[in-house]
């Protein structure tokens, strides 16, 4: 094609369309050679900074040493330091848990940072913040609202800690070989009477009575239970035994609590225990679990 | 045959004297504009005075602070006593939206002025080939010293250029950077070498950044850079106010034949005065150019002349394409472009008013607790758990009280004593509401809560809540 190429002084590659169009080799322009040079030697030398290159037993690590988790445990240790201000005083075995409640800053920071804490280990039962599980039928147990001001173990900071600690299984004796039908009866309907202000006095009877129900012993002779054993406070509108009501009153006077070795159908409610004897969390998490709890909303 | 091929090759010339005609400076050429005196001239360094506010800016103080500072780390603005927080920024919407639409107005009515006169591309540009022209003298002394060959000479007057562009570069950078931070400060950092990376990066960025643009992109930054010119350039419309050749009276244009007008010859002497002035390089004569700033200096040159050939000024002058034309041009306030744009501006201009005289020390936004919604208490009450986030603009500790109103019966737990609201910050708190149950007739319930200072009652705040229970 060169022999009759029209253009003959002209760096053309010698292809042509349509008589004169045709395709030029020019040099590359100048700011784009600039890039280019500096890509490889850009490439060049972050192949020797970074990790870059797979080898048969590993990789090429780089001169500068840096990894990617390198670089996100030198983060995590930034959040740490920011972080020990508060923490060092929770974790500080002289600062209970009352004064971290005393105090508005260390109060706001716990309560955020026990969040978390208290949707891995708590909200499984008790619901995120505390709102309780309640039971889908009479015969099963539910959980309790942390929410409320209704303690079965006391509702002071102390002993929530305590509670979180050594976890808790309060026991109520099954009734249902002890009594007759219609006692069951009269008792679960003074029950019912005494969370609407009222009472039953047939059911009252038994209740006071030592040979038949001797409830009182356990939940007092007021009935507004005793938070060292547990037992409930049974003239408060708020039922242990979701959906409350002449059913769950009946049913757990029947069965009893956590006695599942005389009755089978017995209900079962057990708390776990967080401290050295169960799950072993610090003693800084515990506080934090336990004024997160205090501050639901029915700390005393 | 031949004749055939001269035919096409007439066709071919015309088709290049046309392309010449649209020839387009990619950057290939050096503009070195002529400066001459003028009315124009004067009110671009009047328009180009307003940039000193710039850079004294930073170092105005009130009340012991610096007048003006965005605090960015910090999250807060301070306009003399006003402290604007991120929960103001609405008001910034309003501030941008009111600017550009002025920017549209103006540029509807008068071109683009904002490009010609106050922009600082074409101010800085200014001031570098100002010292330029101080140092390399006229224009055609400079496009000879660009071709000369390097010598000591010209080395030296080079280096002094260069010089004296980044040392202003430097100064842009660091007064840009001084509008973020404590100016004072500011200097002692750098001249310790003990600014952070932020203020060093931000300093070299706009150093390189204003002499790269102003020393060697100039006008070039205009035409494919900056996206205000293309926007602007379609704002005009043919009954704008631009620097306009008449071509009525300046055609056919001619050089003077012996110092006198050819006969049949328009105004226009070709003597490419207008050209020769222009900082963009364009020629006016071709009607409107997008590579065109407004800036008038070719009505400056032209009047120049006119006054030496005792011809009239004003061939080219302030004139609307339609007015040239010889049709009607509305009066301003008859536009209707012009009408839309006012009331936004207007209702813009009144939407910061607004904000800026209602602006409180204090605010109080209030977050119901979700999980649980409600609670059942023993006896027999509903309790509602907030979060109250209590905003303290002000540059002290302040106390407050919060009520409640809004519901009848209602009882707020946790608000007995005064809360401490610390400044400049959102302090969170938790209290309660509590309703007998018998209270509640629906699932829903509205509440409000009031927050007042306890030492300056006029500072008050109100958040619409709600109550909720079971139904």
């Amino acid at each position: 094609m060169s022999e009759n190429n029209p253009f003959p002084n002209e760096n053309n590659t010698g292809h042509f369309w349509d008589d004169n169009l045709r395709e030029l080799s020019n040099d590359p322009p100048g700011w784009w050679r600039i890039g280019f040079h500096a890509s490889w030697i850009f490439c060049i030398i972050y192949f020797i900074l970074y990790p870059a290159l797979p080898t048969l037993s590993g990789y090429t690590t780089g001169t500068l040493g840096w990894t990617q988790v390198g670089e996100y445990n030198e983060d995590l240790a930034a959040i740490d330091q920011v972080r020990s201000k508060w923490e060092d005083q929770i974790n500080d075995p002289n600062v209970t848990a009352a004064m971290i409640v005393a105090d508005d800053e260390l109060r706001n920071y716990t309560i955020r940072s026990a969040k978390v804490l208290f949707g891995d280990y708590c909200s499984a039962c008790h619901g995120a913040g505390g709102a309780g599980n309640a039971a889908m039928s009479v015969s099963e147990s539910g959980y309790p609202v942390l929410a409320d001001d209704d303690w079965l173990y006391g509702g002071t900071i102390e002993q929530i800690q305590t509670t979180i600690t050594n976890g808790r299984k309060g026991i109520m004796t099954p009734y249902g070989a002890r009594l007759s039908a219609e006692e069951i009866d009269d008792l679960a309907q003074h029950v019912v009477a005494l969370s609407e202000g009222g009472e039953h006095a047939a059911g009252k009877a038994l209740f006071m009575e030592p040979t038949k129900g001797g409830c009182f012993a356990c939940h007092g002779m007021d009935a507004k239970g005793m938070s060292a054993l547990g037992s409930a406070n049974l003239t408060d509108v708020v039922w242990r035994f979701s959906p409350g009501g002449l059913e769950s009153a009946r049913h757990t006077i029947t069965h009893g609590v956590n006695g599942e070795l005389m009755d089978p159908q017995s209900r079962n409610a057990v708390m776990p225990a967080f401290g050295p004897l169960g799950k072993n969390l610090s003693e800084g998490t515990i506080k934090k679990l336990a004024v997160y709890v205090h501050q639901l909303g029915g700390g005393q | 045959m031949s004749q055939e091929q001269d035919q096409h090759n007439l066709v071919v010339e015309e088709l290049y004297a046309e392309s010449h005609e649209w020839h387009v400076n990619a950057g290939e050429e050096t503009i070195h504009a002529k400066r001459i005196q003028g009315k124009f001239r004067t009110l671009k360094w009047l328009a180009a005075a307003t940039w000193v506010l710039f850079f004294i800016g930073p170092y105005m103080r009130w009340n012991g602070d610096q007048a003006i500072l965005f605090d960015i780390p910090g999250r807060q603005y301070h306009i003399f006593d006003l402290t604007i927080l991120p929960q103001d920024v609405w008001m910034l919407s309003l501030v941008l939206l009111f600017f550009a639409i002025l920017l549209a107005v103006v540029t509807t009515l008068f071109g683009r002025v904002y490009c010609g006169f106050f922009c600082f591309q074409t101010i800085w540009v200014d001031a570098f080939t100002w010292i330029e022209g101080k140092l390399e003298g006229a224009p055609g002394k400079r496009r000879k010293l660009d071709k000369a060959p390097l010598t000591l000479n010209k080395f030296w007057i080079k280096a002094q250029k260069h010089f004296a562009w980044l040392l202003i570069s430097a100064f842009t950078g660091l007064s840009f950077v001084a509008w973020f931070t404590d100016a004072f400060q500011l200097w002692v950092d750098y001249m310790t070498l003990s600014a952070s990376a932020t203020e060093w990066g931000t300093l070299a960025l706009f150093t390189a950044g204003t002499y790269i643009l102003a020393g060697f992109l100039r006008e070039q930054t205009c035409l494919w850079l900056c996206p205000y010119a293309r926007i602007q350039a379609v704002m005009l419309d043919r009954e704008s106010l631009i620097p306009t050749y008449d071509f009525n009276r300046g055609e056919p244009r001619g050089r003077l034949s012996k110092g006198e007008t050819v006969e049949g010859n328009g105004d226009c002497i070709d003597c490419n005065q207008c050209v020769a002035v222009c900082p963009t390089g364009v020629d006016i004569r071709g009607g409107l150019d997008e590579g065109c700033i407004t800036c008038a200096l070719c009505i400056d040159a032209c009047d120049l002349v006119m006054d030496k050939i005792h011809k009239p000024r004003g061939l080219i002058r302030y004139e609307s394409i339609d007015a040239l034309e010889g049709k009607h041009v509305p009066p301003l306030m008859k536009r209707s472009r012009v009408l839309v744009y006012i009331i936004i501006m207007t209702l813009a201009f009144g939407g910061i008013i607004y904000g800026l005289l209602n602006i409180s020390g204090l605010e109080i936004k209030v977050l119901h607790e979700r999980q649980p919604l409600y609670v059942m208490l023993s006896n027999g009450s509903i309790q509602n758990k907030y979060e109250l986030k209590i905003l303290n603009k002000t540059h002290d500790d302040m106390y407050v009280t919060v009520t409640t109103g809004g519901l009848d019966g209602v009882e707020l737990i946790g608000a007995e004593e005064p809360f401490l609201a610390r400044p400049g910050k959102v302090t969170p708190y938790t209290v309660y509401l509590r309703l007998p149950r018998r209270e509640m007739d629906g699932s829903s319930l509205s509440v409000y809560f009031q927050l007042q200072g306890v030492e300056q009652p006029e500072l008050r705040s109100t958040y619409e809540s709600m109550f909720l229970g079971p139904r």
